[in-house]
């Protein structure tokens, strides 16, 4: 299984397109550092606008590494499902599509060992393209803008929330978010995979990943009661962003923040769980699937 | 001789077509079996079901000994096959593809084999050139290579002559025969091209619409015994009746035509009898070419019930 997973890693090295995501997330990074480095304090002067007068901070040093990242994370998070549709989608339609699923599977090796094994993979990419994400979006912020305690603009209900961490109080949170994040992707790559069994060239399993991302994400974001209860929670989309679970610090009776406090950890532990689900489900099928599949290609 | 392949009562049902219907064939050890049929008489789905890429609605498929849906891995071990063209990883180098290959058959890769595997395939200087820049012949020498890496005890090739020019033909017809004899590899092949099959297979079958029609050695289907006879007289119903009625085993064919298979040895005796029951002959052709032979049996469907009973 090892070898076979080395194996697969190295086609995946060896692919051009594998390095479009990684491209496009620094391209993404470098254009808003850029943009925050050049006028970062309008957009802070736009969002501290509502609570100029009550909140006292130094719009400077809000304009720090950590809160760079947070931005970056919020707008990529919701682009990145398409990277990884790239690479996942491609898995086993592109094996199809070049004619070598043929091959592959008249070779000792089990339909099932096929199916992990590309998803291992697939979730390999997806850890690195968020680590490639962590370098570039955080390490590389806090070169260029510093350290600095953090500002979280919040939407809670009809209100609008801003929350504070200390610097000391963040490196964790950014670290917890990150590994959220990679089981979320991880969901839209076992969808990616999958979808990949079907087809026969990878264009029509990354359409259809990025169709179901979009129009599961519309539903997510429908405030009706009835979709609330009776949809939303069986939707993954639902639990992508949950990372930001990680910057909803605690606060006490008197609305402070207590340091390495979360607002509500058994919600995100509940987010986590849904979404492992959605992987043990989607890979699974995926397997029955492949498992059952005639290869005429 | 140890029998390497044994298909019993085979079929594969695609919605309500029969790509391969009731089919068994048996291939011994050392063997180049040919694998005869039109496009779309059912080699490749057979080869395919062979392979585990195709699940069959129904029958046994047994090789070394082993029942293929029990001891899948095992059997696949000693599998070579290169199915229709050779699609190998474009944007991997000769040398990339062959090593990829080799280690999911799960043998121990040394740079040491996989030259000498290109060596023996004329693509050593080549090793390090991508895939796509290969010609459909370079391609088909490497996907043999691919093939053959983890020496396997059966080599099955699916069409491997299809798009070479006459010269990838004869290196190809060349490699085979050499693997056979200097190697001792059992290998099926199957192809729509029946010179091909004539001057390297030592035993044979002809399927047709997913059924078989013939099994046997090639030596004895191109012997004199198996000549057939085509007749021409002014009235082919009323002789194929009186042939009938003797000795004789005529086909007459849905366009008039008169045909036996017989031993070339007795066509004066057949003419005579003829002669003697007052058909009025106007001409006798004999053949005995595999070519003919197969034409024969595949292009009139109405030899199918014939040759299968």
């Amino acid at each position: 299984m090892w070898k076979l997973l080395q194996i697969e890693l190295f086609k995946i090295s060896k692919r051009p397109r594998t390095y479009i995501a990684f491209i496009a997330v620094a391209a993404i990074v470098f254009i808003f550092q850029f943009a925050f480095k050049a006028d970062g304090q309008s957009y802070m002067d736009l969002m501290l606008q509502s609570v100029k007068d009550t909140f006292s901070f130094d719009r400077v040093q809000a304009i720090n590494g950590y809160f760079m990242c947070y931005i970056i994370l919020n707008t990529l998070l919701i682009q990145i499902p398409i990277l990884i549709a790239l690479i996942a989608a491609d898995s086993i339609s592109g094996e199809a599509n070049m004619g070598t699923l043929r091959l592959l599977i008249s070779k000792p090796i089990s339909r099932t060992q096929i199916i992990l094994v590309k998803f291992a993979a697939a979730t390999i990419f997806t850890i690195f393209l968020l680590l490639w994400m962590a370098i570039t979006a955080l390490f590389l912020s806090l070169l260029i803008f510093g350290a600095g305690d953090m500002l979280v603009f919040r939407s809670k209900g009809d209100e609008s929330q801003i929350l504070l961490i200390t610097r000391d109080d963040i490196m964790w949170r950014y670290y917890a978010a990150f590994a959220y994040a990679t089981v979320a992707l991880t969901v839209i790559a076992a969808l990616s995979l999958l979808l990949s069994i079907f087809a026969e060239n990878s264009i029509g399993p990354i359409i259809a990943t990025v169709c179901i991302v979009i129009v599961c994400t519309i539903i997510s974001n429908i405030n009706v009661p009835v979709i609330d209860k009776n949809v939303k929670p069986f939707l993954f989309t639902s639990y992508l962003v949950g990372w930001k679970g990680f910057f909803y610090i605690g606060t006490d009776i008197d609305g402070k923040t207590i340091k390495g406090s979360l607002e509500n950890w058994p919600a995100i532990r509940k987010s986590l769980l849904i979404l492992i689900a959605h992987i043990f489900i989607l890979v699974s099928a995926a397997v029955v699937v492949f498992k059952k599949k005639d290869i005429l290609s | 001789m140890a029998l390497i392949i044994n298909v019993n009562h085979l079929s594969k049902k695609f919605n309500d077509t029969y790509a391969v219907n009731d089919l068994s064939f048996t291939v011994n050890e050392g063997d180049i079996y040919g694998f005869l049929g039109q496009n779309g008489a059912g080699k490749s789905t057979t080869i395919r079901m062979l392979l585990t890429l195709i699940q069959p609605s129904s029958g046994i498929i047994e090789m070394f000994g082993k029942k293929l849906s029990t001891h899948r891995s095992e059997i696949l071990k000693e599998v070579g096959a290169v199915i229709e063209k050779p699609d190998l990883y474009k944007y991997l180098s000769a040398y990339e593809n062959l090593s990829i290959f080799a280690k999911m058959s799960g043998i121990k890769v040394t740079r040491q084999l996989l030259m000498n595997q290109l060596q023996m395939v004329n693509l050593q200087d080549r090793a390090k050139d991508t895939v796509k820049t290969f010609s459909q012949g370079m391609k088909q020498r490497l996907g043999i290579a691919v093939a053959l890496v983890h020496n396997p005890a059966l080599i099955i090739l699916d069409e491997p002559t299809n798009g070479l020019d006459p010269q990838g033909i004869a290196d190809i017809r060349n490699l085979i025969i050499r693997l056979s004899r200097e190697l001792g590899k059992t290998i099926l092949i199957s192809s729509h091209l029946l010179s091909e099959i004539e001057l390297i297979a030592n035993r044979m079958i002809i399927i047709h619409k997913g059924k078989k029609m013939v099994e046997g050695n090639v030596a004895d289907l191109l012997d004199p015994a198996h000549t057939l006879v085509e007749i021409e007289t002014l009235n082919n119903t009323e002789a194929a009746a009186l042939l009938q009625q003797s000795t004789w085993a005529p086909f007459l064919l849905p366009k008039n035509q008169l045909q036996l298979m017989m031993n070339k040895t007795a066509v004066p005796q057949l003419i005579n009898d003829l002669v003697t029951m007052g058909v009025q002959l106007l001409s006798v052709n004999s053949s005995h070419s595999l070519e003919n032979y197969f034409l024969s049996l595949t292009t009139q469907s109405g030899n199918v019930e014939a040759f299968t009973n």
